[in-house]
């Protein structure tokens, strides 16, 4: 939603120079990776290296953009956003365009990386994220504009890293920058005042995207609306709780949210479960779903339903012979 | 620091003016008096004639604000955008006002080296969250406009959302146009809260035409019966924001 005078203003072509004013750096500009509200990142070779450079007609958001990163940089080996590598102005045909040189994230971006290489990436990522907004948000930060977009995924080994900062606001603050969908204001659910609970959110939100690529409508918004669209989705089943206390702001922090997805996933792969699930021949369908159900009903349940379940299945191998 | 308490005018359209005032030299008016304008163009599937684009951009641009042409479903967002931003110019404006002051010239903070600029968007990242801010919203509800309506009460609210996060004092105002009986109509007045829009607004009626340049005209005067009525309190408070700074 850029201003058209701002997106002719930055746009230039491959092989173009850009010479910083007052560092004199020499960037040749190799292509566009991406444009937004705030500017335009292009691919650049800087020396013998790839870098990312972001640039707007706008100074203010650049430098707004900066200060955080200078500010991540203080943060011992921490991968929070890119990393700077020089903050600069370029003079074209007369007019000055600001922009920052970063860490270039080669990567695809989240929803991308799970498409192609399977939902079962979904938790491993999603816990890397909820440890580097812990740590952002010990250093008094709330990331803001949470959003699979801004979330690349760089390897192998694959490793999630948070890109644009424009949203990054200093904690109890108002947001910055927001993108609608994974904002909890939109949805009738919190204020947009800078909290971690507001980046919980977001992320619980990002993981009802991967069930939603396309995301979906607000109809009657709410919690409401958001459960019912989680049990729409038997793939979200086993997130529902941690979706609910995320969406609900009951999380203190990341660090919380975190260690019960680690629970959640560890209780997942108990072997009485699996071998309930995996028995899915379809005269069994309505069994499996109760046995769903009752989950929590102990071993004695179990192990009767696996007999009427293995009963049933050898009724239909039987009737099919 | 004090820069006083921003005054905006948001006016939300779809069009073009076709009675009264020029609307281009009534934001003109308001800019000489302290007041921004900021517009958005809410368009349908199809696009904007390029007559009511030009209004647009001419409007915003003489009145020192922003301007900025979307569909209908992307205004919330571009509501709450388009006035932070112009917030954020304007705080620059008065920040670089300061410079001068301590430079000399006509220096801005474009010119100081990047590395300098860091502490200067602090102060305007600061005063932004608690400076104290005035929008008087104005709506056109000339018949073109009538099934736009509901959305553009979603994005007040919605603005009513993103500036109530911060810690600094918000009043907002709506007036429509065209009113009833005249060229514009108060619909609420200076409040904190824009809530109370949801019980008014679809009581709407929509008339032809669009004296866009009266109701800012209209809108001005607004604020200057304002600052008379709450002269000696607003003393008080500004007393106390110098001293904080
Ligand atoms: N460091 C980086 N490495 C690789 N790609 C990047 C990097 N930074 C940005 N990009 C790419 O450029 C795109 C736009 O960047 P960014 O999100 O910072 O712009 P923006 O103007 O702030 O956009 P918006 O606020 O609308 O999301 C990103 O979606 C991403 O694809
Ligand atoms: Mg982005």
């Amino acid at each position: 939603m850029m201003n058209s005078t701002l997106k002719n203003l930055c746009r230039f072509v491959p092989g173009t120079i850009i010479i910083g004013k007052w560092h004199q750096n020499r960037y040749t500009i190799l292509k566009e990776l991406g444009s937004g509200a705030n500017g335009i990142v292009y691919l650049a070779q800087f020396h013998n290296q790839k870098v990312a450079i972001k640039m707007s007609d706008n100074g203010m958001s650049i430098t707004s953009e900066v200060n955080v990163l200078k500010s991540f940089a203080k943060v011992q080996g921490s991968s929070l956003g890119p990393s700077l590598i020089d903050v600069d102005d370029w003079v074209v045909k007369n007019h000055n365009i600001s922009f920052y040189v970063m860490e270039y994230i080669a990567g695809p971006d989240f929803l991308s990386f799970i498409s192609q290489k399977g939902k079962g990436w979904t938790e491993v990522l999603i816990l890397q994220l909820l440890s580097d907004l812990h740590t952002l948000h010990e250093k008094g930060w709330v990331f803001g504009d949470l959003k699979p977009e801004n979330l690349i995924v760089m390897g192998p080994p694959p490793r999630i890293r948070c890109i644009d900062v424009g949203g990054t606001t200093i904690q109890g603050r108002a947001i910055k920058e927001f993108t609608e969908f994974y904002d909890r204001g939109y949805w009738g659910l919190g204020s947009r005042k800078a909290e971690p609970t507001y980046d919980l959110f977001a992320v619980a939100m990002i993981i009802i995207n991967t069930e939603y690529p396309k995301r979906f409508n607000k109809t009657s918004g709410g919690m409401n609306q958001l459960r019912e669209q989680i049990r729409q989705k038997t793939a979200l089943h086993k997130y529902e709780r941690i979706l609910t206390n995320a969406l609900q702001g009951r999380y203190q922090s990341a660090q919380e949210m975190r260690m019960d997805l680690l629970n959640c996933m560890n209780s997942q792969t108990s072997p009485a479960q699996s071998s309930v699930t995996k028995r899915q021949t379809r005269p069994t369908v309505t069994q499996t779903r109760q046995a769903y159900r009752k989950k929590k009903g102990g071993w004695v349940e179990t192990f009767l339903i696996i007999m009427v379940v293995s009963f049933l299945y050898f009724f239909y191998i039987y009737s099919q012979v | 620091m004090n820069p006083g308490t921003l005054k905006q005018i948001l006016l939300i359209t779809d069009g073009c003016s076709n009675q009264g005032e020029d609307p281009v030299a009534m934001a003109a008016l308001a800019r000489e008096s302290g007041i921004t304008v900021n517009v958005i163009g809410v368009m349908e599937q199809d696009t904007i004639d390029e007559q009511g684009m030009k209004e647009i951009e001419g409007i915003a641009m003489s009145g020192g604000g922003v301007s900025q042409v979307v569909y209908a479903q992307s205004l919330s967002q571009t509501v709450q955008m388009v006035t932070r931003k112009a917030m954020t110019q304007t705080l620059q404006g008065v920040v670089n006002r300061e410079l001068q002051q301590i430079l000399g010239g006509s220096k801005t903070v474009e010119d100081l080296p990047p590395e300098q600029r860091g502490e200067v968007m602090e102060v305007v990242d600061e005063l932004g969250e608690t400076v104290k801010l005035e929008v008087l919203v104005l709506v056109d509800t000339s018949a073109s406009m009538k099934h736009k309506l509901p959305t553009v009460k979603e994005a007040l609210l919605d603005l009513s959302l993103s500036l109530n996060a911060r810690s600094g004092n918000n009043q907002f105002g709506v007036f429509v146009f065209p009113g009833k009986k005249n060229d514009v109509e108060k619909l609420l007045d200076w409040t904190p809260h824009l809530e109370s829009l949801t019980s008014i607004f679809p009581k709407l009626t929509t008339g032809g035409i669009t004296p866009t340049g009266p109701a800012i005209r209209e809108a001005l005067t607004y604020f200057k019966k304002k600052r008379s009525l709450r002269g000696l309190l607003s003393r008080d408070d500004e007393q106390y924001f110098e001293e904080s700074m």
